[in-house]
This record gives C-alpha cells, sequence and structure tokens, in this order.
C-alpha cells in the first residue's frame, strides 16, 4: 500500500475514530478530552490555587501537601492509579475516557494552582491592602479585586497549559483509550509497512495544532504586555 | 481489599523486579541528562549564533520537537526510523535492547530543546554590554561567551534547569509504551502478575516522589548558596 492510498482510505478514521457507527475516537477525540480535562480543571485549579494562598494553615498545608504530591509525581502514575485502583474502590468499572479525564484533570489543576497562586502572589501588595482597607472581607477582596486582574496575566500561560493537555492526552494510549496516537498505532498494524510515514505524519499533526496554539499564546502575551507596559508606568512614582 | 501487603514490595521476586525497573529509571535519568545538556548548550548557542541561518535551524528544532508530545517522539524513534535502515542493522537494533537505546535518545532530543530555551534566556539575562566589553577587550565570540557570559549565566540557568531535570524524571514514565522495563513498566507488570495494583503502585509513587523532593531539594539549596546577582 503507498502512502497516498493509505491516507485515501484511513484520514476518517484518524480524524474521527470508529464514529458515528462506533464510539468517537482520533483527533476529534484528543481535542474533546483536551478542551473538557482543561474546562474542568480550571475551577479545582482555582480553588486549590486560593488554597495554596490561604491565610488559614490548616486549608493552606494540605492544598500544598496535594499540589507537591502530584507535581512529583508522572502524569502516566496518576492514569495508572485512576485506572486500575479507582474501580477496585468503588466497585464500578469506569471507562476509559472517564479514567483518563479524571487523571487529566487532577493533574493539570495541581499545575494550574501555581499558576494562580503566582497570579495572586504577582500582584502589588498595595491591591489587596487598598481592597482591605475599603472595608471588603477576604472572599470579596479575591473575587472582586485579586482574582480578576491575576486572571489576566494568567490567560496566555492558560493557552500554554491548552497545548500541554493536548500532548498530555496522548498518553491515553497506554490504556487503550482511542485518542489519535492509538489509532495512528492502530493503522500502523493494519497497513504494516509505513511505519516512518505513519508516524510522522502522527508527529506532523500534533505539530501543527500545538504550534498554531502557541503562536496565539504569543500574539496574546505580547498584546497583554502592550497594556501592562502602559500599566506599570501609571504606578510609577514620580 | 485486604490489607497492604508490605511483604511484595519489600522482598521476593516483585520486589527484585520493582527495583530493576527504579534502576534503568535512574540510568534513564542519568544517560539523557549526560546528554541532553550539551546538545542543549550547543542549540542554545546556535540560536544566539551571529547568522539567520543557524538561528533559523535552532529555532526550527526547538519549535518541532516541542509542539510533538513525547510519546509521539518514542513511538516514531522505536517503530517508525528503524525501517530507513537496512534489514540487518535494524535486527541487530532490536538484538541489543534497543528499547532503551530509543528512550535515551528520543528522551534526549525531547529534554535538550525545553533546556536549549532555558540556556538561552539564561543567557540574554547578561546585559549586552557584558558581551561588547569582552569583544572590545580582544576576546573572540566563543570566547567571551566561555570567559564571560556562562559563567554568568550559569548562575541564572540552573534553578529552570533543575525543574527542566523533574520534568525529566517523570518523563522517563513515558519510555514504557515502548517496553523499555523501567519502573512503570515493572510496576504494570507485578500487578498483572499479582492482581495486586495497590502495592506496586504505592511503590512506584513513592520512588517517584522521592526522587522529584530530592531534585526539588537540590535546586532550593543550589538557589540559596548561589543566588543570582543582581545585574
Amino acid at each position: 500500500m503507498s502512502y497516498p492510498d493509505m491516507v485515501d482510505t484511513y484520514w476518517v478514521y484518524f480524524l474521527i475514530g470508529r464514529y458515528p457507527q462506533g464510539p468517537l475516537g482520533g483527533l476529534v477525540l484528543t481535542l474533546v478530552l483536551a478542551t473538557l480535562g482543561l474546562l474542568l480543571a480550571l475551577p479545582v485549579g482555582l480553588v486549590l490555587g486560593m488554597g495554596r494562598v490561604s491565610p488559614w494553615r490548616a486549608i493552606r498545608w494540605p492544598v500544598t501537601a496535594l499540589v507537591f504530591v502530584v507535581r512529583g509525581t508522572p502524569l502516566l502514575m496518576v492514569i495508572f492509579w485512576a485506572y486500575f485502583f479507582l474501580p477496585s474502590l468503588t466497585g464500578i468499572k469506569t471507562d476509559r475516557f472517564v479514567t483518563m479525564l479524571l487523571a487529566l484533570v487532577v493533574f493539570d489543576a495541581a499545575y494550574l494552582a501555581e499558576i494562580v497562586r503566582a497570579g495572586i502572589q504577582g500582584l502589588p501588595k498595595g491591591q489587596a491592602e487598598a481592597a482591605r482597607s475599603l472595608g471588603l472581607g477576604y472572599f470579596r477582596t479575591l473575587r472582586l479585586v485579586q482574582l480578576p486582574q491575576a486572571l489576566r496575566h494568567m490567560l496566555p500561560s492558560l493557552v500554554n497549559q491548552f497545548v500541554s493537555t493536548i500532548k498530555e492526552t496522548s498518553l491515553g494510549y497506554i490504556i487503550g483509550l482511542t485518542e489519535v496516537s492509538f489509532i495512528a498505532t492502530q493503522i500502523n498494524t493494519l497497513v504494516f509497512t509505513l511505519p516512518t510515514e505513519i508516524y510522522l505524519t502522527l508527529g506532523l499533526t500534533y505539530f501543527l495544532l500545538c504550534f498554531g496554539l502557541s503562536r496565539c499564546a504569543y500574539a496574546l502575551e505580547r498584546r497583554l504586555s502592550v497594556r501592562e507596559h502602559y500599566h506599570h508606568h501609571s504606578h510609577t512614582p514620580a | 481489599m485486604t490489607g497492604f501487603d508490605w511483604g511484595l514490595i519489600l522482598t521476593g521476586p516483585h520486589h527484585d523486579m520493582l527495583v530493576t525497573g527504579l534502576l534503568l529509571s535512574m540510568r534513564l535519568l542519568g544517560w539523557t541528562l549526560l546528554l541532553a545538556l550539551p546538545l542543549a548548550l550547543a542549540i542554545a548557542l546556535l540560536h544566539l549564533a551571529p547568522s539567520r541561518l543557524l538561528q533559523a535551524l535552532a529555532w526550527t528544532y526547538v519549535e518541532s520537537i516541542r509542539n510533538v508530545p513525547l510519546l509521539a517522539h518514542l513511538l516514531f524513534w522505536y517503530f517508525g526510523a528503524p525501517e530507513l535502515l537496512p534489514e540487518s542493522t535494524r535486527e541487530r537494533l532490536y538484538a541489543h535492547d534497543f528499547e532503551t537505546v530509543a528512550a535515551v535518545f528520543g528522551l534526549t532530543l525531547y529534554t535538550a530543546a525545553y533546556m536549549s530555551e532555558d540556556i538561552r534566556s539564561g543567557i540574554r539575562a547578561i546585559p549586552t554590554v557584558q558581551f561588547e566589553a569582552g569583544r572590545a577587550l580582544g576576546l573572540g565570540f566563543l570566547t567571551t561567551l566561555r570567559l564571560i557570559i556562562l559563567p554568568q549565566a550559569l548562575r541564572v540557568t540552573v534553578p529552570p534547569l533543575v525543574s527542566q531535570t523533574l520534568n525529566l524524571w517523570k518523563n522517563t514514565s513515558i519510555a514504557t509504551v515502548i517496553g523499555t522495563a523501567e519502573l512503570m513498566y515493572q510496576a504494570a507488570k507485578v500487578e498483572t502478575a499479582t492482581f495486586r495494583s495497590f502495592e506496586p503502585f504505592a511503590f512506584a509513587t513513592a520512588a517517584y516522589l522521592a526522587l522529584s523532593l530530592l531534585i526539588t531539594g537540590l535546586g532550593i539549596w543550589y538557589q540559596h548558596h548561589y543566588p543570582a546577582r543582581a545585574l
């Protein structure tokens, strides 16, 4: 089978798997998984990030420990825990998609927590002090003054986090989730004679997707830093 | 669930499997670090070289590596690339622990791309007047880099390189997809053999965490003893 024949036969399979006859797969599943993973990890990461800078030790210490443990462990380990151990704990056999999604949310949330923490701690202290002296409570200061500013700083990091998440979904391969790397391997097994071309195509697919997105992050960063520049100057004391 | 079986991970054949895996994981880390650091430095220097062509070359390398998941890299180096070699060479490769060689190869290329960016921004953090002063004193491009820029850049660069080392340590686990018998592979094998998932995974998690903490600790120690000087 020649390369054009292979592309002609398998491109739909590569993009969407067996859908609509079977479950969704391929590149679209990769994107769905990465999008859902990041969207669900955002609120969790926000809460964990707030916990990391909490003035109460009873909250700050366990959250910090959790973040450190997850960040010191490979994602694959988290996936294995979710895949092998969760079913024996809950008694329900969770499907691969849910398992992978869960692992991604836990893993990404720990990383996002650090982005949120850096965003909050990166703000000038005067911001929180001004809000508190205006009579706002701790949570209202966080919600009305600190988070809106911190989140804008975080925007480029978030796009980069999405790129990382897309790359992370490839690990679903190991538990047999039919995302794009798994599909590529299946196609390779079926075709058998074109491994170099198939894996190069897989790499190129990821590249186009991730490179495009990281360019967006770069453009976003530049646009925000123009505004930031102005912002800093207006705050420099004469 | 029955109680935690300490015997499984502390003694016996399954303990030996896990330890063998851990040692291989650490060897992957060591070899990759040894190979990736000089490669990263070379790429960073290419990126800063006074030639558009060399800069574009370094940029292409970094971007094409970083925008593809490590898993896809490893699949390519293990299953894809050997097809380009003649049949006899390929058979010899697969007979001689190619899983480990391909893993080190893929990890090195991947890690070097990230590390070169850290080295590059470390070098760029040194004010250009330092470089100009070196050149004005009659030192060549490479001599200025070696004697003036790199010693100063080292302090700025080590902390991000430590966190890349931490990423590398975690990334060694992905080598399991091409059948490298490292810690994750052995943990899954013990799980299959004993039908117990908790014990081998607890062992693996503890081992990954311990080394991660050690690496993080080293980073903090360095920053404490050799803080970046204000420039």
